[in-house]
């Protein structure tokens, strides 16, 4: 079993200033499968996510305490080199946030920014990524507009593209259909289980259905606590926590 | 009653609205016609195209391209000292400086974005001309260089200031999507963040060359006069501006020396006119581009 | 980012061969540079403050603050050139405070959306762009030679407002757009009138803001040299103006004429390094106290 853990995240407490938002949270991330994170806003399960490519780094004041291991290697550690990290790790936003370039150079860019000079293979891994993405019949014929152009929905799978096209191992999804329609939200639910055939997934969502139709595991976090976490179906149907159930039959949150 | 004084309210400020718009017809039509006994006697691209410059001898010349190249020059050497150094700082001020140093440098920047231009003429004159002087051994400090210098160094505070919020109008979305593909911090700010603040950026350059252009007390006090064309960037020259401050003065009312001075004012304008309509235009377009509205 | 850990596995790199990448190299290297062009510019300026402060302090005493000059310009003081940039930068304020503010209430409540309305926006931007010596010709043609006040404060008054009207107008076009469309729609329910709602919660909330603006503009307004060199400053008067048609001497273009006219250029050097200093002081006071409180304004909407 232990073989199978992507990322190990043991007794984290991460500090914003003087308040503490993550509360001693230990959690295993297992390979290729989807791991949910669902609770009320503000519980800090969208922290918790940017622990593990160190996003948090950015906000000036915060600090971390515990472990994360990716392959049993600690990403805190003093010598890990960060941008090797995030080229591992990848993430999609809440809001899909692509650059204000044309389509293929957004997808380019995570491979110029690493010096990669053979067009062609840039352009084979373009072409794949969107396709994987579930893009490419959309847009093949304006690769040189501005992604800007596209829709919600369609930029959002563009920033999972570009995403693709680095070859990350985890992806991780900060609640990626927030702002998207119902449609859009349905083709990008199609894709999270396209693709946890090849990646390891963590999803945050607000939204229990959504947890309940992509992820096979999920964790429930409420005030910066690990509540319960466990097989989907087990959580979704014989919640061990009253808290759990209580939130799940929309109680609180 | 009550209606009718909303009314006039209503009124009084429409009228007083106007005021703009009478005093930038009224600057147009004072240049015209002050200027136009000067353009019915002498030859408009003569005179602009005319290489010498000299008001008071009999018959007077007035070749303006002396002067338009002395402006031209002063400004570019201009540039290129406060493009890079106005936009590096906004660029440090953005990504290297922490919050606190950010306090203090941002505002700091504006406030010596005020030091007055006669300042900044004072100093040219009496520090940096004779250091120059003595540093490279030419012949005079007021020069075409030195000028350039300080007209720069003036500008950069205002490109600074005015780039620097162009780049933090850049949604930190595109940062954190950057950063997350596993860019490090340099390659986000120049292959996203600049790119995207662009236009913005160029807006603040191009204000910036209009300070330039526009400045009177720097190059008057610091370009050594001389109107004739540089041959080299250590020649004194006398740019448009200058040379208006310089002659009004002694100019008599209704000469062709008055007359000529005007018709510089008015050059100046269009040029000061037409960089203001491009800054315009590429902004509203920055605004558009980050979805920022207008 | 601070951490506390027990460091039980190995780091990681994904390039375990090479020590150092390009990029990492030349991120190192463009910092670098920024922080070099920051550091310019800082010195730069800082060492006019420097400059101007030391060799100005020593000619600045009680006397120098408060007498007329003396003997052609080589002695005494420059009380004069303050009170003439004092009543200069007040006559322009106010001619233009009350004009920049009805035009700005006119745009930003009453404004229809016309092509004349954009018109007035356009002249306002162009008027802000234009360069003060164009400002010095047309005080000078209409204010001085057509309307007959001659070389004179009114004069220069006049120009100088002309001049301060764009910043003030968007400055106070900012300050009433910031105050809370929630604000104007609570006086509005309450049955007041436009009018009412403008004059009572609109411009009374947006006053802080307003004054802000105008003060930033009375630095600019002040420290001109351009615009008044031929509509109302000259190098010697006896004594203090005594009427809105009398000529001024102003600290701008006094330290001008110091440095270009006259022939005891030792002297003279000495007193325009003071006039310089009590120009700077007073500039620099001026805005800091506009961007502080700006500043404080803005923590206050939450912008």
């Amino acid at each position: 079993m232990d073989c199978d853990v992507k990322i190990r995240a043991r007794n984290i407490d991460f500090y914003y200033r003087r308040s503490r938002a993550l509360k001693n949270i230990s959690l295993d991330v297992l390979k290729k499968r989807v791991t949910a994170l669902i609770g009320p806003s503000g519980c800090g399960k969208s922290t918790f996510i940017r622990l593990f490519n160190r996003m948090n780094d950015l906000i000036p004041g915060a600090r971390v305490e515990g472990q994360i291991l990716l392959d049993g290697f600690d990403i805190y550690h003093p010598k890990t080199d960060v941008v090797s990290l995030r080229r591992r790790v990848g993430m999609v936003f809440q809001k899909p946030n692509p650059f204000p370039k044309s389509i293929f150079d957004n997808l380019a860019y995570g491979l110029t920014i690493t010096d990669v000079r053979d067009k062609e293979f840039i352009e084979h891994k373009v072409i794949d990524s969107l396709k994987k993405a579930a893009l490419y019949n959309e847009v093949k014929d304006r690769l040189h507009d501005n992604a800007l152009m596209l829709s919600g929905g369609q930029q959002q799978r563009l920033c999972i593209a570009r995403c693709l096209a680095v070859e990350p191992e985890v992806i991780l999804f900060d609640e990626p259909a927030a702002s998207l329609d119902p449609i859009s939200t349905r083709k990008i639910e199609e894709l999270l289980l396209e693709l946890k055939n090849e990646y390891t997934i963590v999803i945050v969502t607000h939204n229990m259905q959504q947890a309940a139709r992509v992820s096979d595991y999920t964790a429930f976090m409420y005030l910066g606590e690990l509540v319960e976490y466990g097989d989907t179906e087990r959580i979704f149907t014989v919640p061990k926590e009253k808290m759990t159930e209580e939130y799940l039959s929309g109680k609180f949150g | 009653m009550r209606h009718f004084r909303e009314t006039i309210y209503k009124w009084i400020f429409s009228v007083l609205a106007f005021a703009s718009l009478l005093f930038l017809t009224g600057i147009i039509l004072t240049l015209f016609v002050e200027s136009y006994p000067f353009f019915v006697r002498h030859d408009i691209s003569e005179s602009i195209f005319g290489l010498y410059w000299y008001p008071t001898y009999d018959p007077p010349e007035f070749g303006m391209l002396t002067l338009i190249t002395a402006s031209f020059v002063v400004t570019l050497g201009a540039m290129v000292v406060c493009i890079p150094i106005g936009v590096g700082t906004a660029l440090f001020l953005q990504e290297l400086a922490s919050a606190s140093q950010r306090a203090v440098l941002k505002p700091l920047i504006e406030i010596l974005a005020g030091i007055p231009s006669i300042i900044f003429g004072f100093f040219g004159m009496i520090v940096v001309a004779p250091f120059l002087q003595r540093l490279l051994g030419i012949p005079t400090g007021l020069n075409a260089f030195t000028a350039s210098l300080v007209l720069g160094i003036m500008a950069t505070p205002t490109v600074a200031s005015l780039a620097e919020d162009a780049v933090s109008f850049v949604p930190r979305s595109f940062r954190e999507a950057s950063l997350a593909l596993g860019a490090n911090r340099w390659q986000t700010l120049t292959r996203v963040v600049v790119p995207a603040a662009g236009s913005g950026i160029s807006t603040a350059i191009i204000l910036g060359i209009g300070r330039a252009v526009g400045e009177t007390m720097v190059v008057l006090m610091v370009a050594g006069g001389a109107a004739v064309i540089p041959h080299s960037i250590f020649d004194p020259v006398r740019p448009m501006t200058a040379t208006i401050a310089a002659e009004m003065g002694e100019a008599v009312m209704g000469s062709g020396h008055y007359g000529a001075l005007f018709a510089i004012g008015l050059i100046l304008f269009f040029i000061t006119l037409a960089i203001n309509i491009v800054a315009e235009i590429i902004s509203r377009r920055f605004r558009l581009k980050l979805g920022l509205g207008r | 980012m601070k951490y506390k850990t027990i460091h039980t596995a190995e780091p990681f790199t994904a390039h375990p061969g090479k020590a150092i990448r390009m990029s990492d190299f030349s991120q190192a290297l463009g910092f670098l540079f920024l922080g070099a062009c920051a550091a310019f510019a800082l010195f730069f300026l800082g060492s006019i403050l420097y400059f101007v402060i030391v060799r100005g302090a020593p000619a600045i005493s009680w006397e120098f603050l408060t007498s007329a000059p003396r003997k052609a310009m080589t002695q005494g003081g420059v009380a004069p050139a303050i009170v003439g940039t004092f009543s200069l930068t007040l006559g322009a304020i106010a001619f233009a405070f009350p004009l920049g503010l009805a035009c700005a209430i006119y745009l930003t409540e009453y404004s229809p959306k016309t092509i004349l309305v954009n018109i007035i926006r356009l002249s306002i931007a162009n008027l802000a762009g234009i360069p003060s010596i164009v400002f010095g010709l047309f005080g000078f043609a209409i204010f001085v030679k057509v309307f007959g006040f001659g070389v004179s404060m009114l004069s220069g008054s006049l120009t100088l407002g002309i001049m301060a009207l764009p910043g003030i107008i968007s400055a106070s076009q900012e300050a009433i757009l910031a105050v809370p469309q929630s604000y104007k729609e609570a006086s509005l329910a309450l049955g007041a009138t436009h009018w009412q709602t403008i004059a009572r919660v609109v411009l009374p909330s947006s006053l802080p803001g307003i004054l802000t603006g105008v003060i930033l503009n009375v630095g600019r307004v002040a420290g001109e040299t351009a615009a008044i060199m031929f509509t109302a400053a000259t190098f010697y008067t006896r004594g203090y103006p005594d009427s809105i048609f009398s000529e001024v001497m102003a600290l701008p273009y006094h330290i001008y004429a110091l440095m270009t006219e006259g022939t005891h250029p030792e002297s003279q050097t000495l007193i325009a390094y003071g006039s310089s200093l009590i120009l700077l002081t007073l500039v620099l006071v001026v805005s800091s106290l506009a961007i502080i409180l700006r500043q404080r304004q803005r923590r206050v909407y939450g912008l």
